[in-house]
């Protein structure tokens, strides 16, 4: 090829931009699953966490009468749900927050200055954070019955809407923190001052009925507590608040939290 | 390719960046701002490729407003940033076909572009290897690959050899020069090193605080200083040189530098007598002379009062110098 004539001999045809929007969304979702399957040290951590958390409470606790928890649903089947959400919920997270290690590293100047709307740059990574958040609870969910928790393969359809609304919620909040902190610094504090209390809020150690009536309150309070109690009644048939709700709650601030990432996101500045 | 009126930048807290700035950039032209950290480059770059809006005056790039119709500015433009924008866990080629993707280009010229490309900077051998193992001239290079891939018609490269060694840079040049040859391209450019603008550059504009003092060709500016040549003269006291020097050659363009005196003379080395001896007749003490060629370090210093000065980074371009060490070395 030489010079301008040649390139209009090769160049790309008129309206080439057709699907450029949907191509955003393919590329941001790609590039996640990707970068998931290669860094295996990564994955290894994310799997081994929880299911460090799934043996040494499940296990040790497991023979342990917990008020609250049903007799005939021994401690490691209430807890494998939980620990399944868990994993879904960080994993999402980080999935959203890595938007700052984009700013960081320059990368999102490049997809900022892309020809493309930054809603479909958002929507390409909630998806790719989702897929890889989804897969890892599955894996733990795997795990969790291989050691015995009684889980019910017949609730996994409903217990991946769940994980689903759940990751959604996390990779939205991911994106909504990231958005607001200048350096990866802030976010250790996010995980222990807001995080970690919502967590353990959140059914997903303990059942909120026979805890102290404030904490059950808490508990109820806590938008979080419905996808992991969704996911429970999916696997084994213990809920605490009924699936509608748990539905209905687990949508909503799906919902929520995907505007709040994707407005956050949009006044993001480079 | 390129027209800006009076384009301006007031950040939030009242800082002006870029204060009036016009200028045009030809077809297949390579322009250059040359200035110092701080002179307002980067943030004329980001208004022009639409990453911040401009608080004054007008910008076109490939005829579409830069305010009015964004997409069609970005569409048109390649951008190789400051500091590295590559994702560093995917391969060279994965990059490429990523950024083709979101510019829309179909599968049958994503891959024959991305071979085209790759060949223009060198790298086809290298095409598959994560981006992390690369060294920092390759990034450079991936990223110049990146930059053509959508056939633009306006490639802008902030700064493009910053904190690479002197090797890799002339190679960055010359890569420079042979993709302007082989695709046509207009370039814009910014700089801060005299050299690089020197080589590169069709024209050049040189800007201080937001403004543009001067622009015109390298070898106009240069003769434009007046003289076949340089003197510089230095001296505890330049003041009094000076009016030595003026007395001398009357007509002779004259600048006061920190400690010394630069003069725009015809045939330097046949006066550095003359001057040797009238200093000492007018008791003005005389370090040392030299004599040179006239470069766009004597126009910037001729416009500005200043020279540039490469050591003279702000803490945050330290601090990312440093990053991108750290970078590289893992």
């Amino acid at each position: 090829m030489g010079g301008s004539a040649g390139r209009d001999l090769v160049g790309p045809p008129a309206g080439f931009d057709v699907g450029a929007e949907a191509q955003a969304v393919y590329v941001m979702w790609l590039r996640q699953m990707k970068r998931f399957v290669r860094a295996r040290s990564r994955l290894l951590g994310n799997v081994i966490q929880p299911f460090i958390f799934l043996a040494g409470l499940g296990l040790g606790f497991r023979g342990a009468r917990i008020p609250g928890i049903p007799a005939g649903i021994d401690y490691l089947t209430f807890l494998a749900p939980g620990i399944v959400g868990m994993s879904v919920m960080f994993s999402s997270m980080f999935a959203g927050v890595s938007v700052l290690w984009d700013r960081q590293f320059g990368f999102l100047k490049e997809v900022l200055v892309a020809p493309v709307s930054r809603g479909s740059i958002v929507l390409g990574r909630t998806l790719g954070g989702a897929t890889v958040a989804l897969m890892q609870g599955a894996i733990i969910a795997a795990a969790s019955a291989a050691m015995g928790a009684s889980v019910d393969p017949l609730g996994t359809p409903a217990a991946a809407a769940f994980m689903l609304a759940l990751a959604l919620s996390a990779v939205g909040f991911g994106v909504a923190v990231a958005s607001k902190m200048e350096d990866p610094h802030g976010f250790q504090l996010v995980m222990n001052l807001l995080v970690m209390p919502l967590m353990f809020l959140s059914t997903t150690f303990f059942p909120p009925e026979g805890v102290p009536e404030a904490l059950g309150v808490l508990m109820r309070i806590n938008p979080l507590s419905y996808p992991m109690d969704g996911i429970r009644w999916a696997l084994t048939g213990l809920g605490y608040f009924g699936p509608a709700a748990d539905a209905a709650v687990s949508a909503g601030l799906a919902a929520a939290m995907l505007a709040l990432g994707a407005w956050s996101f949009g006044r993001m500045e480079v | 390719m390129v027209e800006a009126e009076g384009l301006t930048k007031v950040y939030e807290g009242g800082v002006l960046a870029v204060d009036g700035v016009s200028f045009s950039v030809a077809e297949g032209e390579i322009f250059g701002f040359l200035g110092p950290n701080g002179a307002g480059k980067t943030t004329t770059i980001k208004m022009l490729v639409t990453l911040l809006r401009p608080t004054g005056g007008s910008a076109r790039v490939c005829g579409h407003d830069v305010v009015g119709s964004p997409n069609l500015v970005r569409r048109c433009v390649g951008i190789v940033f400051q500091d590295p924008a590559l994702d560093r866990e995917l391969t060279g080629r994965e990059n490429l076909d990523y950024h083709a993707r979101m510019y829309g280009l179909p599968r049958e010229i994503r891959e024959r572009r991305i071979g085209e490309v790759l060949d223009l900077v060198g790298l086809r051998e290298r095409a598959d290897w994560p981006v992390k193992r690369y060294s920092g001239g390759m990034m450079r290079r991936l990223e110049l690959a990146r930059g053509l891939m959508h056939y633009p018609r306006v490639l802008f490269l902030d700064e493009p050899t910053l904190g690479l060694d002197a090797q890799t840079r002339r190679a960055i040049w010359d890569y420079i020069l042979t993709l302007k040859r082989e695709e046509g391209v207009s370039i814009f450019l910014t700089t801060h090193y005299m050299e690089e603008a020197d080589r590169l550059c069709d024209r050049v504009a040189i800007i201080d605080r937001g403004r543009i003092l001067v622009s015109g060709a390298p070898g106009d500016l240069k003769s434009g200083l007046g003289g076949g040549g340089v003197l510089i003269a230095r001296t505890p006291d330049p003041d009094g040189l000076a009016a030595v020097v003026g007395d001398l050659w009357g007509g002779a363009r004259v600048t006061l530098g920190e400690g010394e005196v630069v003069a725009y003379v015809d045939d330097p080395g046949r006066r550095v007598p003359d001057l040797v001896r009238a200093a000492d007749s007018a008791g003005v003490p005389l370090d040392s002379v030299e004599i040179r060629r006239p470069s766009l370090e004597d126009v910037y210093l001729r416009y500005t009062g200043r020279r540039i000065r490469e050591e003279e980074a702000s803490p945050a371009e330290v601090m990312r110098a440093r990053m991108r060490a750290r970078m590289r070395g893992r």
